[in-house]
């Protein structure tokens, strides 16, 4: 196989090579000219086997089938809402991507879920960049209920979960403030400590790549957190819990 | 030759690139080429209202030039004007070969490039700083894009004119190249020029956009690379 000419983890910008050789296939944002595989944005080559694709920096989100991402529902159809998940295009939440059964001609769909209500859910099926078809067919979706919500860049996203959800887990645990992390970047959190959450939340979208990052943020959040609190209510320590599973995506 | 400003025929203006200097943007760039201070700010793929103005199979690219007021010794009348209507044109035509505009269909990519210090050469540098711009946005490019003019004085081929020099040139020649493919994107002539000596200007321009080039890699490099 040809060398490559960026190494794994390498930076990149868009039009510059990263091999010339049709040895390898392009992934993600790069694609093919002529010989070589080109980078279509700022990030970090990332090799599969044989896939090569990068890793974004910056940008806004693009949605994948089975992401969790954060909404409010800002229409309603015959038989569905539309939710704005804060790009472009708005998604789609059917009839029939809600688990219980709904009867039309009985119910008002907006007893079900309102204009601004918040929705957690899926990503359940894509045709194309602006038709994104959710879901509420998994067990950590929910409409969300007070609280508070923020938003951050959706590259820093994955930093913001960890390894394995490592870091926002932590978050959650040292503050005892229930979490729900949309992957398109939009956060809810309600409960106890909030602004130290935010705090944390920040410092990570600000420094995402800094070496011993998760050290710093358990320092700060020890520091600052109070000890010996009283525990959260029993609403708020359910609901973290079921929304704990969400880490690994 | 020695040139007013005491560069060689060839030889560029000092040139600085720097990457993400507006916060509140999704991508931002400043481009100062000697004199000329370029500032473009990137927002979007979002929403594009009204809605007439989407289209189908891919995103708008929407370009606004602007000459701030004190740009110049004489003052700037804000707002649109025929001469920044077509930077704006051109500007937007240069870019729209390399942004994959079909990966956002019936969105807006809005670029804002505002001259705050104008000295000859203000849409080169205002594509410039919106190529880097584009990239820091993360929005997908086949590649950047680097523009340069020049012109011929008395016998020699000058690179990116400054200042008094766009007045004695026989004409000025601006030029955007896209390195990856070379390809020219943007192709425009002020003045009168021999045929013959058309490709040697067009060449002299292509050589100092492949130095810009390295300087706009370098610029995104330093804004997301951790030292």
């Amino acid at each position: 196989m040809a060398d490559l000419l960026k190494n794994e983890k390498d930076f990149v910008v868009p039009g510059e090579k990263v091999v010339e050789s049709m040895d390898y296939i392009p992934g993600r944002n790069c694609f093919r000219d002529g010989n070589a595989i080109k980078s279509k944005k700022i990030g970090i080559v990332s090799v599969a086997n044989r896939v090569i694709s990068i890793i974004p920096l910056n940008g806004t989100y693009a949605p994948k089938v089975g992401d969790m991402i954060l909404g409010e529902v800002i229409d309603i159809q015959s038989n569905g809402w539309i939710v704005d998940i804060g790009i472009a295009h708005s998604a789609y939440l059917p009839l029939s991507g809600i688990r219980e059964f709904i009867d039309t001609t009985r119910t008002q769909l907006s007893s079900v879920y309102n204009i601004g209500d918040l929705m957690y859910s899926k990503v359940s099926n894509l045709n194309g960049p602006d038709s994104i078809h959710l879901s509420m067919d998994d067990v950590r979706c929910r409409k969300l209920r007070g609280g508070r919500v923020l938003e951050i860049n959706a590259a820093k996203v994955p930093r913001l979960i960890g390894r394995e959800g490592s870091m926002i887990r932590m978050i959650k645990d040292k503050t005892r403030c229930s979490i729900c992390v949309g992957q398109n970047g939009i956060i809810w959190m309600d409960g106890e400590n909030q602004d130290v959450a935010l705090e944390a939340m920040h410092e990570i979208e600000r420094f995402p790549q800094q070496d011993g990052l998760t050290d710093k943020i358990s320092a700060m959040l020890d520091s600052r957190v109070k000890p010996g609190q009283a525990q959260a209510s029993i609403t708020n320590s359910t609901a973290s819990k079921s929304i704990d599973s969400e880490a690994g995506s | 030759m020695k040139r007013a400003d005491g560069r060689s025929a060839g030889e560029l203006r000092p040139i600085t690139i720097k990457a993400g200097v507006i916060p509140n943007a999704n991508g931002s760039a400043m481009v100062a080429m000697g004199k000329t201070i370029a500032v473009a700010a990137v927002y979007g793929p979002r929403y594009l209202h009204p809605r007439f103005k989407q289209k189908y199979e891919k995103a708008l690219l929407n370009t606004v030039y602007m000459m701030v007021p004190f740009s110049t010794s004489e003052r700037v009348r804000p707002g649109p004007s025929r001469r920044s209507h077509e930077i704006c044109k051109v500007t937007r035509e240069a870019l729209e070969n390399v942004v994959c505009l079909e990966e956002y269909p019936k969105a807006v990519i809005d670029v804002y490039i505002n001259i705050i210090q104008a000295n000859a050469g203000t849409r080169t540098a205002g594509i410039n700083a919106a190529s880097v711009a584009l990239a820091d946005a993360g929005i997908s490019m086949k590649d950047l894009v680097a523009s340069a003019a020049a012109g011929k004085i008395g016998d020699e081929y000058v690179l990116d004119l400054a200042g008094k020099e766009e007045e004695e040139t026989d004409c000025d020649v601006p030029v955007a190249y896209v390195p990856g493919q070379d390809k020219i994107s943007l192709l425009q002539m002020d003045g009168k020029l021999p045929p013959e000596d058309v490709e040697k200007v067009i060449r002299t321009a292509i050589e100092g956009c492949k130095q810009i080039y390295e300087k706009q890699k370098e610029a995104l490099r330093e804004r997301w690379v951790q030292k």
